[in-house]
């Protein structure tokens, strides 16, 4: 024993090892593995460019103005001046050269591709947030309370529920938001405490309304089988050539149809997490249901959450412009990345830079997002990891 | 056995009826109507839209439509709205047209990303594993589209080739030789593309799979043996490494109807995908639904697969 060490029993309350945050011991893994590090830089470099195109297009008089057209000026090569005496001042672009060239109506490509970042930014990044959200929210219901059973008086509520947002849909909508209303009352009066089943039933008829019917982890899971047999990409395409075209559609659409794998592992990452020593012990100490999912078991699940929607959100800018180039896309007068190589595959041998640009560009941007991700991936997974001695 | 594959039957019929029901919602409930497609066409006076309406039970509420809709495709009378052609023969046409993309797409990617992972989880951590992995992620970060494209005019510059449509126009009367040739370079390009994203995450997914299983012990013990390393890795490992493969023939089914649309319609080739987009374009409700409902159908059938198949290969899992 050492003396000094009883004399001083503050010290002992420190930590032995050296102490490093998390955040630190991050940075320390993820510095060694040079792609996603790449990855991450180039990401940060998108999402200025992103912010920065956003600022400098928009308004009446944009800096850059991607929908600037002037028709003598088409089709020229990248890094090519302007011819000044042809232009009136207010259509001179503000580099005085075209960086990117110009497309068929002679507008100046760097700007339109400056407008589309923010386009490809937020189409991803709108579309993940929705597809996680909801797997989050129902991969957890199906983890945590998976295994009580959904009541017959709860069905009745949801039928009630259905019909009131059915009748909205068909025109009465007085009857339809009453029904919506008394539906909504009605379930979460039979979760909350006070609801039919948690005391003695007063009445034999009413418990009638307490049979068990289906269990919650049956009824989520069925579901995500049923949207798994839909052929994905054919489903978006379907929903958004239905709708009317606009840009909030697609990241809805995109992101409504993409929450399946999400679910999944947030399911059995709860599953797992439930069994654990830590949660019985909170449990123990009387901790609320809410507060052990979104304090104890939340920030456990969410590191492959996170990994799969950086991969999410290069997948979605994929499937964005696959849209656009179908011609489903964002509507004309807005550029994306999408429609701009959609518009330049016809002078695809005349002005190859239409094609090469905007195609190089979601090549970069998606590559980056995947090799991020999957350096993500190695490091939260401790099994993955590479011994460094 | 026999129960399994009683109740996975079940579960699965089950699960189509809910699919039927939740593409004919969100085909019918999405605003616009069919009989409204074209309304500047002479032709689409009132009464021929109220006669399309009654002949194809538009004036019925949702339920009868659905009902009547899967009486008629399961009884095989279902005909396009386009053209009054019956449904399962246009899609067996098409289907026939798609089927050689197929198979050649997935012999390509089959062929190339097994020796692919092997090698480099062989080689772990060394340039040939490295320049695999980037090159891996390239491809499934590249849209298609984009490579469709490249590949166009790479083939067009050096070989002097036509690539788009099934086969080159007024071709009949040439030798057969030339044809099968002419075929085959337009075949070439569509299976290539088809190909690359299922490249990228195959060969990934073996690497995986096979350092996996060279971690384990009894391949520490073929090595400890003093066995030569080729048996140790071709014998031993690559063996158990491949067992989950198997499965996969399962879940390459419902490619045959996913994920061609782009590339048909960049090559202007007659294939589902092509007439999917088709339809789509066309408001051609009875021919999307019978196309989802065939690709749900082949979804389920694939899992089943699957799943039958991992019993037979894997002795460990009993039901």
């Amino acid at each position: 024993m050492n003396p000094e060490r009883t004399a001083l029993p503050l010290q002992l309350e420190q930590p032995l090892a050296p102490k490093r945050t998390r955040l630190a011991e991050f940075w320390q893994l993820f510095r060694r593995n040079r792609l996603s590090l790449a990855g991450m830089i180039i990401f940060a470099f998108f999402f200025a460019i992103a912010a920065v195109g956003l600022v400098l297009t928009s308004g009446s008089h944009p800096i850059f103005d991607p929908s600037q057209v002037r028709l003598q000026e088409k089709l020229r090569p990248p890094l090519s001046a302007p011819l000044l005496e042809s232009l009136k001042p207010e259509e001179r672009p503000s580099l005085s050269l075209y960086l990117f060239g110009t497309d068929d109506l002679g507008r100046d490509v760097f700007a339109r591709m400056l407008q589309g970042a923010w386009v490809s930014l937020t189409v991803g990044f709108v579309a993940v947030g929705i597809s996680v959200a909801i797997g989050i929210i129902l991969g957890g219901l199906a983890g945590f309370y998976g295994q009580q059973h959904i009541r017959l008086e709860q069905m009745l509520a949801t039928a009630v529920l259905l019909a009131g947002a059915g009748f909205l849909a068909a025109g009465p909508w007085t009857a339809g938001l009453a029904l919506l209303i008394i539906g909504l009352a009605w379930l979460v009066w039979s979760i909350s405490p006070w609801g039919i089943g948690r005391r003695d039933a007063p009445h034999r008829l009413l418990r009638v309304l307490q049979i068990e019917t289906l269990m919650v982890d049956t009824l989520i899971m069925r579901f995500v089988d049923i949207m798994l047999c839909f052929p994905s990409f054919f489903l978006i395409l379907t929903v958004v050539a239905l709708l009317p075209a606009s840009i909030y559609n697609i990241m809805i659409v995109i992101g409504l149809t993409s929450w399946e794998g999400t679910t999944r592992f947030v399911r059995a990452e709860f599953l797992s997490l439930r069994e654990q020593d830590f949660v019985g012990a909170a449990r123990a100490l009387g901790v609320g249901n809410l507060r052990i999912i979104f304090r104890h078991m939340m920030p456990n699940a969410i590191a492959p959450v996170l990994v799969s929607a950086t991969i999410g959100i290069a997948s979605a800018i994929l499937t964005e412009a696959g849209l656009s180039f179908l011609g489903f896309g964002v509507p004309p007068p807005h550029a994306t990345w999408g429609n701009i190589l959609s518009d330049g595959k016809r002078f695809i041998f005349d002005a190859p830079w239409l094609t090469f640009i905007p195609g190089v560009a979601i090549l970069i941007v998606v590559l980056s997002f995947n090799l991020f991700g999957e350096g993500l991936r190695d490091i939260l997974n401790p099994k993955l990891r590479e011994r460094h001695s | 056995m026999v129960a399994f594959i009683g109740r996975s039957l079940v579960q699965k019929i089950v699960t189509l009826f809910f699919v039927s029901v939740v593409s004919f919602l969100i085909i019918h409930i999405a605003p616009g109507e069919p009989s409204q497609v074209d309304p500047l066409n002479p032709k689409f006076t009132p009464e021929m839209v109220e006669r399309f309406r009654q002949a194809f039970h538009l004036d019925q509420p949702l339920h009868v439509q659905y009902a009547y809709f899967y009486r008629d495709l399961l009884s095989g009378r279902t005909v396009s709205w386009k053209d009054s052609q019956p449904v399962l023969r246009k899609i067996w046409e098409r289907f026939l047209n798609s089927l050689p993309l197929f198979i050649v797409g997935t012999l390509i990617t089959w062929t190339i990303s097994f020796p692919v992972g092997i090698h480099s989880a062989i080689f772990r951590g060394g340039a040939y594993d490295r320049s695999a992995t980037f090159i891996s992620y390239v491809l499934i970060s590249v849209p298609g589209f984009f490579f469709a494209y490249i590949l166009i005019i790479f083939v067009v510059n050096q070989f002097h080739v036509p690539v788009i449509g099934m086969e080159t126009f007024g071709m009949g009367d040439s030798s057969w030789l030339f044809r099968v040739n002419d075929r085959l370079w337009h075949m070439l390009l569509p299976s290539i593309l088809g190909a690359t994203g299922g490249i990228a995450v195959l060969s990934r997914y073996v690497r995986s799979q096979m350092l996996e299983v060279e971690g384990q012990d009894f391949v520490r013990t073929a090595r400890a043996k003093g066995l030569p390393w080729e048996r140790v890795h071709y014998h031993h490992a690559l063996r158990n490494a491949l067992l989950p493969f198997v499965t996969m023939f399962g879940l390459i089914l419902p490619g045959l109807i996913g994920g061609s649309v782009i590339i048909e319609s960049i090559f202007s080739w007659p294939g589902l995908g092509r007439m999917a987009y088709e339809a789509i374009l066309a408001r051609d409700y009875p021919l999307i639904l019978t196309i989802n409902f065939i690709a749900a159908v082949l979804v389920l059938i694939g899992t089943l697969v699957s799943d039958l198949l991992y019993v037979i290969v894997d002795p460990r899992i009993r039901l």
